[in-house]
């Protein structure tokens, strides 16, 4: 009976003085037991590789193993900043990075405040639906449309041709790289990013915009001056979200779609490393360059939402 | 409405619609245009420039082409293995890890909730990652796409804001009743997050329906790969050649029949998930809601 007293107690928030680390254990022991295969999940996969991530300050071979590799220091770190490819891979991530800040973040914004306006309901749920459904194409798939309809007889072709253009596929283009590469991001990724707009909307009181319009505010004023500050936070948020990773661009869509011509526009950091790391097998090279790029991201999270805080008292922690 | 439209207004809201049916057209188009390219006869369409409303000289010869490469059906058996078991795993892990933390007043939670949290901002990086799971002796096997990938912080995230919504007053008379916290899981917190565990579901089976990169990575044999690496073959490097019948046909029939299976390929490889898509529309759409109420 004690113990079932207990248990109750800790169900509520009834404050009672609590003894040491045995009797929570005793009383507790089953949730604990539930939390030792995600436990050991994590520190087997996410926190043995961070441990691992030691190599990047050796001449790794497998052989020696982690501990009897010679240790080098920041050896692999200095070649990296003194490498030409730096400032090359560095900069390519930041174009595409804050191209992808500036052209494809707002549209999300921009379709879910049109869609708003859309009286029809039917009309709306079928736009919608329709807007959402690139987001579930595989990115093998997306890259494989790309890749057939920017080649040399693709539609895109047909019509840069028809434009005045030369008949060469765009993907041997390196200028026409990053345009690819967002245009396509916007085209997957506008409908689904938009919900989180659009939710946002549907949480205005309505009552501001009925006291709007008694003020004789027009849709435009209304939209101004009151849907805008509505769904402020939630852009900002948003906003502070993607700049917390300004350099941490995927590999994924990059190294399904550059090759050597193009990578001079679109070899980014992460790309960079998964080249070096797994197709030259430079193991503890690649490791300090993606050591480099996870600390900074790190500290571009942290910082980003520090500012948040501050600003729009929102945060992620 | 009873409010009187301004003519601004009005001519906002016919250029609203237009706009909406341009986007609605530019969302679906290129799949559409897959779809005719896909029922096209090779050589027509090759002679073809611009736009596709219908196949041209429609036929089934890419399909044939296609659905006879046994790559594309062992790229399904496996993936169909990796979505049934992986994410099985991905769910007890999951609903496991969220009942533990949304529990209320247990020691060490928030030390727990870090430990997790942590990995979503920070990790070692792709090669100690890639030799971890080779020490492993996971290389070279399915489990390396299916266990690494166990669990997710974000999508347990979602879950834990579920289950602390349920009622307090339910646990504690089940408690009273002398049920352990088990029971409580199974009995009472899972029947009422039915929504969400749907939601969680499909996040993790789409993941890995799209995964490939692991795929790649980890993946010697051909007899183990999943279908979208089967697709990266045909699709990013051009290879066709299992499906074309070797010698009797000319060059060009080669290339021009190699881009009518690319698009069929696209086709069959995408109908599985756009076929279920209308059903669960609704259910992706509340996760990303869901997702928004920060936990």
């Amino acid at each position: 009976m004690s113990k079932q007293e207990l248990t109750v107690n800790a169900g509520q928030t009834v404050a009672r003085p609590r003894s040491g680390f045995m009797h929570e254990m005793k009383k507790n022991w089953m949730i604990y037991l539930m939390f030792v295969p995600i436990a050991a999940y994590y520190l087997i996969f996410c926190y043995k590789p961070m441990y691992g991530a030691m190599i990047a300050f050796q001449n790794y071979s497998p052989a020696k193993g982690f501990l009897g590799s010679e240790w080098v220091g920041f050896k692999h770190f200095t070649d990296f900043f003194g490498n030409y490819y730096f400032w090359r891979i560095l900069k390519n991530t930041l174009v595409i990075s804050a191209s992808s800040i500036i052209f494809a973040f707002p549209m999300p914004i921009i379709l879910a405040l049109l869609m708003n306006e859309i009286r029809s309901n039917a009309f709306k749920r079928t736009v919608q639906t329709i807007s959402y459904i690139p987001h579930f194409i595989s990115m093998v798939v997306i890259c494989g449309m790309i890749k057939t309809f920017t080649s040399d007889i693709g539609i895109i072709t047909d019509l840069v041709v028809a434009l005045g253009g030369d008949r060469v596929s765009l993907l041997t283009k390196p200028d026409a790289f990053v345009p690819i590469y967002i245009i396509s991001d916007i085209w997957q990724g506008v409908g689904w990013g938009s919900i989180i707009y659009l939710s946002a909307l549907t949480n205005i009181n309505q009552e501001l915009y009925e006291a709007a319009t008694i003020d004789g505010a027009n849709r435009w004023q209304q939209t101004l001056h009151v849907t805008l500050p509505g769904i402020a936070p939630t852009i900002i948020i948003m906003l502070i979200l993607r700049l917390g990773s300004v350099l941490s661009v995927g590999y994924e869509k990059i190294i399904l779609l550059y090759n050597e011509i193009t990578r001079e526009t679109a070899d980014v950091i992460s790309s960079f490393v998964y080249r070096k790391g797994l197709q030259e097998m430079s193991w503890s090279y690649s490791s300090a360059v993606g050591l480099f790029n996870s600390v900074v991201n790190f500290g571009f999270i942290i910082g980003t939402n520090a500012i948040s805080r501050r600003v729009s008292d929102t945060s992620l922690w | 409405m009873k409010i009187k439209q301004s003519f601004g207004y009005s001519c906002f809201t016919v250029f609203n619609t237009l706009f909406m049916l341009v986007l609605s057209f530019l969302m679906l188009y290129p799949m559409l245009y897959v779809v005719f390219a896909s029922f096209s006869d090779s050589n027509a369409f090759l002679m073809h420039e611009g736009m596709l409303f219908w196949p041209v000289s429609p036929n089934l010869q890419s399909y044939i082409k296609v659905l006879e490469n046994p790559m594309v059906w062992v790229g399904y058996k496996n993936i169909l293995f990796i979505l049934v078991v992986g994410t099985s795993l991905n769910m007890v892990m999951t609903i496991l890890c969220a009942f533990v933390l949304s529990r209320r007043n247990l020691k060490g939670s928030g030390i727990m909730t870090g430990f997790i949290v942590f990995t979503m901002y920070f990790g070692g990086g792709l090669i100690p990652g890639y030799l971890n799971i080779r020490s492993l002796g996971l290389d070279n096997t399915l489990w390396a796409l299916i266990i690494p990938g166990a669990m997710s912080a974000y999508n347990m995230i979602i879950m834990r804001t579920s289950f602390r919504g349920i009622p307090d007053s339910l646990e504690e008379s089940a408690t009273i009743d002398g049920a352990s916290p088990l029971t409580i899981l199974l009995r009472i917190i899972i029947p009422l997050s039915g929504a969400t565990i749907a939601v969680i579901v499909l996040y993790y089976a789409v993941g890995h329906w799209n995964a490939w990169f692991n795929a790649m990575v980890y993946l010697r044999d051909r007899s183990k790969y999943p279908l979208q690496l089967v697709l990266r073959e045909i699709l990013i490097q051009n290879d066709t050649s299992a499906m074309m019948s070797t010698g009797q046909e000319m060059e060009v029939d080669q290339k021009s029949i190699a881009e009518t299976i690319k698009y069929a390929v696209i086709v069959v490889s995408t109908i599985p998930i756009l076929a279920v898509y209308p059903f669960l529309q609704k259910y992706f759409v509340k996760g990303v809601m869901i997702g928004a109420i920060k936990g």
